[in-house]
């Protein structure tokens, strides 16, 4: 395992950010982090970098100690904080021969390293600009670099994807997927769209304290035993009908025609069935996928309140 | 360290900042020494470069504090210092090339100023005429003070986020080191302890070196000033830790 957190607490004085937490990341693996704002998400990478230290428990990379041996952890770890800080005033190639030659790289080869980040992240284009002057897209990619440039085996990124267009945010999970292949992944988002695309593994944290650790799959099929189904008439019709069919536990009105079902099984063939058999003119079914965000929601919303 | 060392080099020969601080630095030395009446050499008429000694940490006072200031402040403001400090380098990597590289700045500010030692030979009445060790000995004072009132600046940027914030506190730091325990040690309450209070001032270890007699105990005053500062940078360093 390339990533062990174990029983990690911090306490800010007197905020308890991280409560005994412990999951682990293994090679190969993308593992998506989540939570809602506030969770614990930023504080639980920077002790995993050794910007801080725990309160008690530890988290071990690449069989280093984060309180012992921090300079070999960062050695091993590529990170992209919260925000993406950057120098401006610096030119991409020498922004990144700087973070190169902060990891010791040298010569000839931190200059190839340099070109080969400058491809793979699709800087090519603007790679002779000042950092100040490009995009935050861009800027987005050069942070992906300078992450990458001494070829690390733990990638930790804070909201990598936070703030850019549609299309950047594809371009940038490409360059997370193929990495990923042999490297650990570890980042952190509340874009759940960005999970089910490129997540192998989830671990949801809420409050401080995880509230889930599965496999996307086995996260969205472990709700989907109750699923929402809304139908949309041309007019008022019988609810009560709608309540007879097999599997339907509860139907609410919404007005102008349309109604919410709840059933624990994929009934839309026998609403329009129904809706044949009573000669209502049906104009809409609409099974709501139990999406990771509903899943997120549930596991993150109310209960966090109670805890908190 | 080294690399850190040449990002700051860079930084201030791609901002404006390294020929901002030579070019005032040397107009204002020159201005003092060869032009404005009361200080000017020529008027003065004794081969001597007293002019430059005493008023250049009066300068320093307020130009390396100028060029320190940034050095932490900025990159905490702007989050970049959590990118340095993930990075395999210890804090005192960091603190080094930073405070090593802003001395480079002072001590090339002040080469120049050799020129004058120059002139001043030649002008000499016979030629040469001038207490050459008594200059030697105010180089290596002013060039200790530049290391002191820097390793003022590097501290007093790591405390405080705002620059200008950064800029006065080294400001107010270099003049209490400079000549405030010197003043405070003619305050009449001391009795036997005024020299004491005296020599934890920078003047007094300044103005002894000046004499062109370099005594260790001028030299480890000085370098122990630099290692408190630095020490204490250090410290403000760790203290994120202490959350």
């Amino acid at each position: 395992m390339s990533v062990v957190v174990s029983d990690l607490v911090k306490i800010y004085k007197t905020q308890n950010a991280v409560n005994h937490i412990s999951f682990q990341a293994g090679k190969g693996e993308i593992l998506g982090f989540l939570g809602p704002n506030g969770a614990g998400k930023s504080t639980t990478m920077k002790i995993a970098t050794c910007y801080i230290p725990p309160t008690s428990g530890t988290i071990t990379v690449c069989g280093f100690d984060v309180t012992e041996s921090p300079l070999d952890v960062r050695k091993h770890i590529g990170y992209l904080p919260e925000h993406n800080p950057l120098y401006l005033d610096m030119y991409v190639h020498e922004y990144l021969q700087f973070i190169g030659s902060l990891h010791k790289l040298k010569g000839i080869f931190l200059t190839n390293r340099v070109k080969e980040m400058v491809e793979l992240c699709g800087l090519t284009i603007e790679q002779n600009k000042k950092i100040g002057a490009l995009s935050k897209g861009y800027r987005q990619r050069v942070g992906l670099a300078q992450s990458l440039i001494h070829d690390p085996e733990v990638l930790i990124l804070d909201e990598p994807t936070t703030g850019l267009d549609p299309n950047q945010i594809v371009e940038i999970r490409n360059v997370i997927r193929n990495v990923g292949k042999e490297k650990t992944v570890v980042f952190s988002t509340h874009i759940m769209q960005e999970v089910q695309a490129l997540c192998s593994r989830v671990v949801i944290i809420n409050s401080g304290i995880i509230v889930a650790d599965s496999s996307v799959e086995k996260l969205t099929t472990m709700q989907s035993n109750s699923r929402t189904i809304t139908a949309e008439f041309e007019r008022e019709i019988d609810a009560e009908l709608l309540r007879k069919i097999n599997g339907v536990k509860d139907v609410k009105p919404l007005g102008n025609g349309r109604y919410e079902l709840t059933t624990d099984a994929d009934i839309r063939n026998e609403v329009f069935r129904l809706a044949a058999d009573q000669n209502w003119p049906l104009q809409g079914l609409k099974q709501e996928e139990n999406s990771l965000e509903n899943i997120f929601r549930q596991l993150t919303g109310k209960k966090g309140e109670e805890d908190a | 360290m080294l690399s850190i060392f040449r990002k700051e080099i860079n930084s201030f020969l791609n901002s404006l900042i390294a020929y901002i601080v030579i070019g005032l630095f040397l107009t204002a030395m020159g201005l003092f020494t060869w032009v404005f009446p009361e200080t000017n050499v020529l008027d003065y008429g004794f081969a001597d470069m007293q002019t430059l000694f005493s008023i250049a940490p009066f300068v320093f006072m307020f130009l390396i504090p100028a060029i320190t200031m940034r050095t932490f402040a900025e990159e905490k403001k702007d989050g970049t210092i959590e990118l340095l400090l993930t990075r395999p380098v210890t804090d005192w990597d960091i603190i080094l090339g930073k405070y090593f590289s802003s001395l480079l700045l002072v001590v090339f500010a002040l080469l120049p100023t050799l020129i004058y030692y120059y002139s001043i030979i030649e002008l000499g009445n016979p030629i040469g005429n001038i207490d050459s060790a008594g200059v030697a000995g105010s180089y290596i004072g002013l060039i200790l003070l530049g290391a002191v009132f820097t390793s003022i600046g590097i501290l007093s940027s790591a405390l405080s986020v705002n620059q200008i914030v950064s800029f006065i506190i080294a400001v107010f730091l270099c003049f209490i080191f400079y000549s405030g325990f010197q003043s405070l040690a003619t305050i009449n309450v001391w009795g036997e302890l005024s020299s004491l209070v005296d020599q934890l001032g920078i003047a007094y270890h300044y103005n002894a070196l000046s004499k062109g007699l370099i005594d260790s105990r001028d030299v480890l005053y000085f370098v122990s000033v630099i290692a408190f500062m630095l020490l204490s940078t250090n410290l403000v360093l760790d203290s994120r830790k202490w959350q």
